[in-house]
């Protein structure tokens, strides 16, 4: 399973891309897979303010919960409303289709590129 | 993003232990693989979803192989059977099957149990894989002084289901017995395939029509893939254990560590039914007064709206208090709402009675769920 160089990571497997000072985030493939079928996903709301490392939603799939973590500092400014209807495109499309929500980026928190990403995935 | 509940173990090779017969096939088709009880099995081939609809549509096919199977033969095998076992394994006919447990004194359950009777004198024990060694410990102790032999057959055997309602239409051109006079929770020895020697039986833990097949060890590989194979055209497909909780979730069978603890007797999750107090068994006196005084314990069914599911250990209350905790819950699949079961204590059954609304801690939120009839799901009736 690739890792696409053009982002960054968490350790917590979330995947964040930043243009204008805004942050897209995701979960990576790795994360998606080892979940199985995503059948749910609770995301935060346009307008909280999420804080780095804290947990701001959950992602189910039909054998497991796992906490949603944030990888940045800020307010949320929009949700996927397509992944919140069609929790698959987690699964489906985890690097596109299945960003989860974007964040006006106030401080970054733990980030780590693609390489470390990938060492973390084979441990 | 980290896991709250446990969810697949990442153990790669896993300790040492027993293996399926089956497993480096399951590896081959890029099965995710789980420890369960310490063997590796199959949690997902294609994905969970696909496999649950795959059972409830068409038919899917199972490894059990980590299921114990422990035989139990001699002339007095039904007479101990009877004296271990909270309901009568004399009183069953040779190939008919019968689901019990087996209780510690105090009526504890240590395991839930489908015994077979295959002859007069030859019973075959399917147990929980985590309780194995237990069992068979039971069974031998159970017996001792009498003429019977506990012989533990799982690591020669195998054990796969085929579940849904393409599983007799698939499976009977490959079984030299006639299945549709097969009932529900019978068995017959047979050929599989005009070669394997096969014990037949007509049961399973999906909810849906099936059967689950005993076989050599050595012959598992080959009946996997002649059952694949068979029933491409029909759309069965392979199965892992998280669809198989699902399933069994939705028709209201309880899981032996989530529902069923030694903590519990029969009586308080709705089972009492499969003990038989006028005879005697290890166990028999605490659950003849349990019968007569129920503790006020019980186990649920509740059901919730949206998509955001109660799992295991979430808090039950009624009026503000905590009354039990969730055991198993997931989003069904098939009937698109969460569903849960729960064991709950109440000095007044009317609090839980079907339709009452109860909230139920989802992760820190709370949520309504309403008490429900078990199973959440029931097959169409055939016609």
């Amino acid at each position: 399973m690739s890792v696409p160089a053009d982002r960054q990571y968490t350790a917590e497997h979330e995947w964040i891309t930043v243009a204008d000072g805004v942050a897209t985030v995701g979960i990576t493939a790795y994360a998606a897979d080892a979940l199985g079928d995503v059948v749910y996903v609770d995301l935060p709301s346009v307008g909280d303010s999420v804080t780095a490392g804290g947990t701001c939603g959950e992602i189910e799939s039909t054998k497991s919960v796992s906490e949603l973590y944030a990888p940045v500092t800020g307010e949320v400014l929009s949700v996927n409303s397509e992944v919140v209807d069609s929790p698959e495109l987690v699964n489906s499309a985890p690097y596109e289709g299945g960003w989860l929500f974007t964040v006006r980026i106030e401080a970054e928190g733990d980030l780590i590129d693609a390489a470390a990403y990938t060492e973390i995935t084979k441990a | 993003m980290q896991a709250a509940v446990p969810g697949p173990s990442a153990a790669p090779d896993g300790p040492a232990g027993p293996s399926s017969p089956l497993e480096a096939t399951h590896r081959a088709a890029g099965a995710t693989m789980t420890d369960f009880a310490g063997w590796q099995m199959p949690l997902r081939f294609a994905g969970d979803l696909a496999e649950h609809r795959a059972v409830r549509e068409r038919a899917g096919l199972f490894d059990l192989s980590h299921m114990a199977q422990l035989e139990v033969t001699g002339p007095e095998a039904a007479a101990a059977l009877d004296g271990a076992l909270v309901s009568a394994a004399s009183r069953l006919r040779v190939g008919r099957a019968r689901y019990t447990m087996i209780t510690a004194i105090d009526g504890g359950i240590l395991d839930d149990l489908i015994v077979y009777r295959l002859d007069e004198h030859e019973f075959l024990v399917i147990a929980n894989a985590a309780n194995r060694l237990t069992v068979l410990d039971e069974l031998t102790n159970r017996s001792e002084g009498r003429q019977v032999a506990v012989v533990d057959r799982t690591p020669h055997r195998a054990l796969i289901a085929i579940q849904g309602p393409a599983a007799a239409g698939v499976l009977a051109p490959l079984i030299d017995a006639d299945l549709s006079a097969l009932k529900y929770y019978a068995s017959v020895s047979a050929s599989f395939d005009a070669h394997v020697p096969t014990l037949v039986a007509r049961t399973g833990y999906t909810g849906e029509d099936g059967f689950e097949l005993a076989v050599p060890a050595a012959a598992a590989t080959d009946v996997w893939a002649r059952l694949l194979d068979a029933g491409a055209e029909a759309g069965v497909q392979a199965c892992g254990l998280a669809s198989r909780d699902s399933l069994r979730l939705e028709a209201g069978m309880p899981l032996y560590g989530q529902e069923l603890t030694a903590a519990l007797t029969p009586f308080e999750v709705g089972l009492g039914r499969v003990v038989h107090l006028d005879h005697e068994f290890l166990g028999r006196d605490a659950l003849a007064e349990r019968s007569e005084h129920p503790t006020g314990t019980r186990l649920i069914g509740l059901r919730g709206d949206g998509r955001r599911a109660a799992r295991a250990g979430s808090e039950v209350l009624a009026a503000g208090s905590v009354i039990g905790a969730v055991t198993s819950g997931v989003l069904s699949p098939t009937l698109g709402h969460p569903v849960a079961m729960a064991l709950v204590t109440a000095a007044d059954q009317d609090t839980v009675a079907v339709g009452q609304v109860l909230d139920v801690d989802v992760r820190g939120r709370f949520q309504q769920m309403t008490v429900t009839e078990l199973p959440f799901y029931r097959r169409p009736a055939t016609t």
